[in-house]
């Protein structure tokens, strides 16, 4: 991307005033070095979303921001109803509400070590991966409205996991004002077999390692200290969400010019937040949330359970679970006034400050666990959100390091075979159905996380906390 | 990932373009056309109605499990009739890369050249 179309305002903090239909400015937080890598399409998007009805403050993009589809991925918009403010399907994403959770296994690296085959094997085995393989769970109608209704709530409820759990999950494991009536058949008929899923693409299980603390006082508060053993798990609402943002993709672009919404982009596709259509849809994508957390608690029972077999000292409880693919309502202080707003995070993460009341009681005062997915063969990041973050970008921050090259590309680049040996040779091991999916997710197709990172961070999105490097991985 | 059909007409590269999405999850060698399922659309715009067949055929993917390798689609007055032919998903065999997640409305073009129709959009993967 051409830096001159930008004014910069700080070493991390780029703006693109507003011309023809924005409304409001386009800000992009980023080293200048991150910005050049980024796509043209992303500046193009980010000023789409800048001339849609309602938009508060800026239209938003995080330092892991590329090409996506409408909203750039690493995309932040905030709308208010009271001003025609919109909610759009393709601001939220075909998987809604994908996520990472992490549990502490309260175990060090030392211990796991020699366990690490069998565990990775049991993992493999007892959770499905990637397409094809459905899970044991079957839901007739009755039980997927409970789930979409209930969320993680629902699935403990069922057996899955703890009620000490939900505490440390947005929205207590279960979002309010999901409506199970407004989800198709069709959705419906898509996740009936899926839950406790996996999916593919970028969507893993891993084991890992704390190799680094930057943040003693707040690692302390989340619990988790160097040599620590976690577990995270990145997924999201399977068949279900897909199938929902499509459908109201195209019943929002249909409907949009009748609610004198001019698309620049059809993918934009979004409607009045107080239309019919725009109420049909928070009812559905907040249904979907609620199949994304319920599914990542599924997974978290299954992983307990192979555990239980192998390390049965093994803790497992929750650091946090967070979402990066939803709209949310929430409350902001814009011009000195609390404003409800809703809140588009398209591959991007809420990071609330220190003493925000959603923020579990007990990891208030270090600000909320912001949870960053690297690759098998890199690293992923613990962060916090800090009292910047909420006057940046309504409390968001990076979600991922974020694709370097296509799926396409990395499979010139790469075998699968090679990467699970190279990654072996280093202490990885890797496990999956396809060979082929590993290279088009080998580590080097991606950018650097902890260049990403320390741009969150020193552009004060989120504070940096731990460093945590693959062990094992079961990737879909 | 994006997927492209090019035919002499219409209906021929909305088959090639459903071939492509086979491609995007798994080698189309290895799928043999060995059960039908038939699938109807209806979508006046003719992007759009690409956007409905490849979301169609998604959608028979995930809940029969199945990976398509033939197709024969006809098109009338925006109305798609089509009947595609696979096999059940084997994991060791086909070892998909990838499920698809649904098609999307970015780089989606329909139109007619010189040459024939050419038919293309991004799916989510």
């Amino acid at each position: 991307m051409d830096v001159k179309s930008l004014k910069r305002r700080s070493e991390f903090e780029w703006v693109l005033e507003p011309r023809g239909p924005m409304r409001v400015p386009g800000v992009l937080f980023a080293s200048e070095a991150l910005i050049r890598e980024m796509d043209d399409k992303v500046i193009e998007q980010v000023a789409n979303v800048a001339a849609l009805p309602g938009i508060q403050k800026a239209s938003y993009a995080m330092p892991d921001a590329h090409w996506g589809y409408g909203f750039p991925i690493g995309g932040v918009a905030a709308f208010d109803p009271a001003e025609g403010g919109v909610i759009s399907a393709g601001g939220v994403g075909f998987d809604i509400s994908c996520g990472v959770r992490t549990l502490r296994t309260g175990l060090t690296r030392a211990e796991v070590e020699p366990f690490k085959r069998e565990l990775v094997d049991g993992l493999y085995r007892d959770i499905p991966v990637g397409m094809g393989r459905g899970g044991k769970l079957h839901l007739d109608r009755k039980e997927m409205d409970a789930m979409l209704t209930g969320g993680a709530e629902w699935a403990v409820h069922r057996g899955y996991g703890y009620p000490s759990d939900l505490g440390r999950i947005e929205e207590h494991g279960n979002m309010q004002g999901a409506d199970a009536d407004e989800v198709s058949s069709h959705a419906k008929e898509r996740q009936k077999n899926e839950m406790g899923t996996l999916g593919s693409g970028n969507h893993y299980l891993e084991m890992q390692e704390v190799v680094a603390v930057y943040d003693p006082a707040i690692a302390e508060i989340y619990g988790i200290a160097e040599g620590d053993v976690v577990v995270s798990i990145h997924c999201g609402s399977r068949g279900l969400g897909h199938q929902i943002g499509t459908e109201f993709l195209k019943s929002m672009a249909a409907s949009a010019a009748q609610h004198g919404i001019k698309l620049p982009d059809r993918q934009l596709a979004c409607a009045p937040i107080d239309s019919p259509v725009g109420q049909s849809y928070l009812g559905a994508m907040r249904a979907a949330m609620n199949c994304a957390m319920a599914n990542r608690q599924i997974i978290t029972h299954l992983v307990r359970e192979v555990f239980a077999g192998l390390l049965p000292r093994a803790a497992l409880d929750l650091l946090y679970d967070v979402s990066h693919n939803t709209c949310k309502v929430e409350e902001h202080i814009l011009d000195g006034r609390p404003r409800r707003l809703f809140v588009h995070r398209k591959g991007a993460t809420r990071a609330f400050g220190p003493g925000h009341p959603d923020i579990p009681e007990d990891l208030r005062e270090a600000g909320q666990p912001v949870l960053i997915g690297g690759t098998m063969g890199t690293a992923s990041y613990v962060l916090a959100g800090t009292r910047e973050s909420m006057q940046h970008a309504f409390g968001s921050a990076v979600h991922g390091a974020g694709r370097a090259m296509s799926r396409k590309q990395a499979l010139k680049h790469w075998r699968g075979r090679q990467v699970v040996d190279d990654l072996a040779e280093k202490g990885v091991l890797i496990r999956s159905p396809s060979q082929r999916g590993v290279a088009e997710e080998a580590p080097g197709a991606y950018k650097d996380v902890s260049v990403v990172v320390d741009a969150a961070h020193r552009a004060g999105l989120a504070r940096k906390v731990a460093r945590l490097e693959p062990i094992v991985c079961v990737k879909g | 990932m994006g997927v492209r059909g090019y035919g002499e007409t219409l209906a021929g590269a909305f088959e090639q373009a459903a071939l492509a999405l086979t491609a995007v999850a798994v080698d189309l060698a290895l799928v043999e056309p060995l059960e039908k399922v038939d699938i109807a659309c209806e979508e006046p715009d003719a992007e759009l109605l690409l956007v409905d067949w490849l979301n169609a055929l998604i959608y028979e993917m995930w809940t029969r499990r199945v990976l398509f390798a033939r197709f024969a689609v006809s098109i009338e007055g925006g109305r798609l009739r089509a009947s595609a032919w696979g096999q059940r998903v084997d994991v060791e065999k086909h070892q998909p890369a990838v499920e698809i997640k649904g098609a999307t409305y970015t780089e989606l073009k329909v139109e007619q050249r010189a040459d024939g129709w050419m038919a293309q959009c991004v799916v989510d993967v």
